[in-house]
């Protein structure tokens, strides 16, 4: 029998009890890793945004177009390494649920501008050369079961082409992939020169144009320079980085991260009501059998550190649970809601985090009975059995 | 049998502030559940009530065909004659929707504020648009009324105020209600200034009509569908609307429900334990009551008796708390690609449904340690442990 | 032959409230190494402080206790529970085994606090069980042992780590004579061909006859020293 032994036993002297606390534990630590993923999914532009990229939308409206002639005076601008542009296509594959971002770019100088996407060589030579081409990413290819060579058909709600009809058709001619992103890209992308010139109005603007600065340290300076080229035109802009676009979105969609950490408070908040108890009254019942422990020579540090532990065993055993089982049900529930939430994932740091709080949970509600553990008097403990 | 209940249930009651810390638990845990029911449905109902205000039974909106909403339709000058001419429409209004960044007061950062241009008759077709304070606009010049909701999330939209935007200042002379519709989200101006300032002179997103009588929607609506010359489509506002706000309060409400259902769970666990620990500590108690002479149906039904009264009195705190603290409050979130405010709104439909939760979790608690109060052979508890 | 206990004009009081409770007064007190001495007298005379006292699990108001060459005032509370795990076996009259483990488990507990090996520790506890007779009930939880079972497994548990002195407050209180007798021959044996000291307090006349030696305790004094 080692330590761990004689905690576990201990922890199950009452199965039915233990079990069900264990049990509301769980369910703590799945809703936890749940609505992290959920707050996370909301956030997750941020936190893969490029530190050397900056966004110039337009200033007053993101409808608004902005010239494509912007991009040379941008390019011109001290401390731009590279620029160039997108746009949001809208539009509906098949059905509203299937939801994904098509942009309108220039092939290789979309891929430039993010070196962390991963295309074949050929296929992005593909991608610049053929007129209708598009390409998506890897796991889209999967999920639609498209191949190279298909024909992808595009509804347009926004543009309708000169024809006055709304079907775009696009040749899938590459994929593409993020190595190490947390969460995989998203993005149907085809070639601008095709939008512009079959598109029925707003021809020669673009949405926004993507900027890389040599010098991540001067991003306010050069944005600060790049609107102000543009400022007494009519077409003003307004430039931040890539981080703080992604920002703006999330942010209107309220503060779910409050919404989501309001909730989960009041879920811990019973949860360390319930398993203090739980280990308050399992400290009541065992006093006796620490004295006797004390007679056989535990130290009162010793006997502490097992009630101690004993808690602390019980919460991570819970936690590690609850987690697991949220890793296990994350992918069906990624699936599920991919039209609302696209980048719903649970993450590392949550699982980390979570770990982290199983174990900080524990300590609360076993210091208190672990402390009287401590003092408990060998004597007044046997004379009251 | 009644008055056997009545007693032991009293008795059991009168104990309760003995175990206070494990009865609080029950109260806690299931005022945790409905509390966080009745906060979540409240957004969904106060944002469906939101979009359902706004929609008329003898209003309808013209669109480009395919476009999916206001922001992404446009209608030619020339076809606003075309449909207000038709057979069916009593009166119809131009109007241009467009939006501006302006900060949110929540997050300080910018959000799709909506600015409509309108008509005089626009106001005519919307009986419920209201001036509260200040004045309407005047044609021609940089003048907005903002509706209550604006007021309430955007930053800088007040009475008085000068808001920049678009190369000019404007001013907002006005506040308008609207029972709470969508249009309470927006700035209004004159049509024509909208037009030169958001330089989109040759055409409107859109047309609100006011139909001859609710039946004509339908034939309306195929007229304009065969005619040749248009390529728009025609909605009665009630079916719009709630289109609009399908997939959101979809979203929130499943959202409500699966998060309370796994605390649900949890209290269900949290509720067990508290009650077989009640049930234990008072073997001795119940089977001395057996012995005496309560048969064993008494006591299944107190021990249910106590589980519901707390279940009861944590529902009703938890669906009190979600009420004070929520209730009334106005928070906006993105629908579609706009700000809508709406107000937390608990219903006493609401309420009931969150008090028949406590009571089913109540039951459930209750149940299995209740039996097996009654089952424990007196013999066995009289004895002790 | 070596003195294994020496009390030095021992009190203790305790103090309720306002009260204050003189259960022994001014204890002198030998026992030689390899005795087995019992201690008698009516409620409240204070022997089971007295052995509480000898234990180390209990300190005087006055005087010096010192237990196998060991002065217990000098030791801090670690210290002493250390001391104790080497040198103290105990064995209560409710048993006091932990329900949670197996018999072979709670025999293996005070091992817990050595540094043996898994496998020598849970070999040792064995061997423990089969000088009581127990062996076959290793794995057996001690609510399905019946009293003079589990109270072999708790002599088990007080031998396992070759203590010099086994304290024993009144370990036959809960069984029947039968039982008590094949108990306290279990105890003669390891006093005779173990050579463990014994301290027992009983008020079990027929008990104190495996002893050989009785002490009478009487309002906290020391009354009459008798042999067996």
């Amino acid at each position: 029998m080692s330590h761990l032994a004689l905690m576990w036993s201990s922890l199950f002297r009452r199965k039915a009890r233990t079990t069900l606390t264990l049990l509301s534990v769980v369910i703590a630590f799945l809703l936890f890793g749940l609505l992290r993923s959920v707050a996370d999914a909301f956030t997750v532009g941020i936190d893969i945004a490029g530190v050397d990229r900056l966004i110039v939308q337009p200033k007053y409206s993101i409808i608004d177009p902005v010239p494509m002639a912007h991009i040379n005076q941008i390019a011109r601008v001290d401390g731009v390494a590279a620029v160039t542009h997108a746009d949001w296509f809208g539009g509906i594959y098949q059905d509203r649920s299937n939801f994904f971002p098509k942009y309108p770019v220039d092939p290789r100088g979309y891929f430039a501008l993010y070196p962390e996407y991963t295309i074949d060589a050929a296929q992005l030579d593909a991608f610049a050369s053929t007129r209708t081409g598009a390409v998506a990413p890897a796991q889209m290819l999967e999920e639609f079961g498209w191949k190279i060579g298909d024909r992808i058909p595009i509804e347009a709600d926004i543009w309708p082409k000169k024809d006055g009809s709304r079907l775009w058709e696009f040749e899938l001619v590459g994929s593409y992939d993020a190595i190490g992103a947390e969460v995989p890209p998203s993005e149907f992308l085809f070639q601008y020169d095709y939008f512009d010139e079959a598109r029925q109005f707003g021809n020669g603007g673009v949405g926004w144009f993507i900027v890389r600065v040599a010098d991540p340290a001067k991003s306010a300076e050069i944005a600060r320079a790049i609107d102000a080229l543009f400022e007494n035109s009519p077409n003003a802009t307004r430039t931040a980085t890539e981080a703080e676009f992604a920002m703006q979105f999330a942010n209107q969609v309220g503060d779910i991260g409050l919404m989501m950490t309001g909730i989960l408070g009041a879920v811990f908040f019973t949860i360390l009501l319930l398993t203090a108890n739980t280990m308050a009254q399992a400290l009541r019942e065992r006093i006796p059998e620490l004295a006797v422990m004390k007679t056989l020579g535990f130290t009162d540090a010793q006997v502490a550190a097992l009630v101690l532990g004993e808690a602390v065993l019980l919460c991570v055993l819970g936690g590690v649970i609850g987690l697991g089982i949220a890793a296990f049900l994350e992918g069906g529930i990624a699936t599920a809601i991919k039209g609302i939430l696209p980048t719903f994932a649970l993450s590392t740091t949550t699982i980390a985090t979570g770990t982290g709080l199983a174990v900080v949970l524990g300590i609360a509600v076993g210091l208190l009975p672990a402390l009287r553990a401590r003092r408990l008097s060998i004597v007044d403990a046997l004379r009251g059995h | 049998m009644w008055h056997q209940v009545w007693e032991i249930t009293l008795m059991n009651l009168r104990n309760v502030p003995s175990r206070l810390g494990a009865s609080s638990v029950i109260v806690v845990g299931i005022a945790g559940v409905v509390g966080v029911l009745v906060a979540l449905l409240s957004m969904a109902i106060g944002f469906r009530a939101a979009l359902e205000n706004t929609g008329a039974e003898d209003r309808a909106i013209v669109l480009r065909g395919g476009s999916g909403g206001e922001l992404s339709s446009g209608v030619a000058n020339e076809h606003i004659a075309i449909v207000a001419s038709m057979e069916g429409v009593a009166l119809s209004s131009a109007e241009l929707y467009t939006i501006a960044d302006i900060p949110k007061r929540s997050s300080g950062t910018p959000a799709n504020l909506v600015i409509r241009g309108v008509e005089p008759s626009a106001f005519e077709i919307r009986p419920e648009v209201r001036i509260v304070a200040g004045r309407n606009f005047d044609t021609g010049k940089s003048e907005l009324i903002a509706g209550v909701g604006a007021v309430a999330e955007f930053e800088g939209i007040d009475l008085g105020a000068q808001v920049a935007f678009r190369d000019s200042t404007w001013t907002i002379v006005g506040i308008f209600d609207a029972d709470g519709g969508v249009n309470e989200s927006e700035l209004w101006t004159d049509l024509p200034t909208a037009q030169t300032a958001f330089r989109r002179t040759g055409a409107v997103s859109s047309m609100r009509v006011r139909l001859t009588s609710p039946d004509a929607a339908t034939s309306l609506a195929q007229r304009i569908d065969a005619d040749p010359r248009l390529d728009l489509e025609l909605t009665a506002e009630p079916a719009y609307y709630s289109a609009q706000a399908a997939q959101l309060t979809a979203l929130i409400t499943g959202f409500g429900y699966v998060v309370a259902t796994i605390m649900a769970i949890g209290a269900v666990f949290a509720a067990l334990n508290t009650m077989y620990s009640a049930v234990s500590s008072r073997t001795v108690e119940i089977a001395t009551l057996r012995a005496i002479g309560f048969s064993g149906a008494p006591v299944v039904v107190s021990v249910m008796f106590e589980a519901l009264a707390l279940a009861l009195v944590g529902g009703l705190a938890g669906a009190a708390l979600a009420y004070l603290a929520f209730n009334g409050n106005t928070i906006s979130t993105l629908s579609g690609f706009t700000q809508v405010a709406f107000d937390f709104t608990v219903t006493p439909a609401l309420v009931t449904t969150g008090v028949l939760w406590a009571v089913t979790l109540g039951v459930v608690g209750g149940l299995f340690p209740a039996v097996r109060a009654a089952r424990l052979p007196i013999t066995v508890a009289l004895r002790g442990e | 032959m070596t003195a294994i206990v020496k009390l030095e004009g021992v009190s203790r009081t305790y103090v309720r409230g306002k009260e204050s409770l003189k259960v022994l007064d001014d204890i002198d007190l030998t026992i030689e190494r390899g005795d087995f001495v019992a201690l008698m007298g009516p409620s409240g005379s204070g022997k089971t402080t007295l052995l509480n006292l000898i234990g180390g699990i209990d300190r005087p108001s006055s005087g010096s206790v010192e237990v196998v060459g060991q002065k217990l005032e000098t030791l801090s509370s670690k210290a002493l529970a250390q001391w104790r795990a080497a040198h103290i076996g105990f064995i209560f009259q409710f048993y006091n085994l932990l329900p949670v483990l197996t018999a072979a488990r709670n025999v293996e507990l005070p091992l817990l606090l050595t540094k043996l090996s898994r496998a020598q520790r849970k070999a040792n506890a064995l061997t423990a069980l089969e000088v009581v007779g127990l062996a076959d009930r290793s794995t057996h939880k001690p609510g399905e042992l019946s009293g003079g079972q589990q109270q072999r497994v708790a002599i088990a548990r007080a031998i396992v780590a070759d203590p010099d002195l086994l304290v024993c407050d009144e370990p036959t209180g809960d069984l029947d004579r039968q039982t008590a007798d094949e108990i306290l021959e279990l105890l003669e044996l390891l006093n005779r061909d173990h050579g463990k000291t014994i301290v027992m307090v009983t008020h079990d006349p027929k008990a104190a006859q495996h002893a050989r030696h009785t002490l009478q305790l009487d309002k906290g004094g020391l009354v009459a020293a008798t042999v067996s």
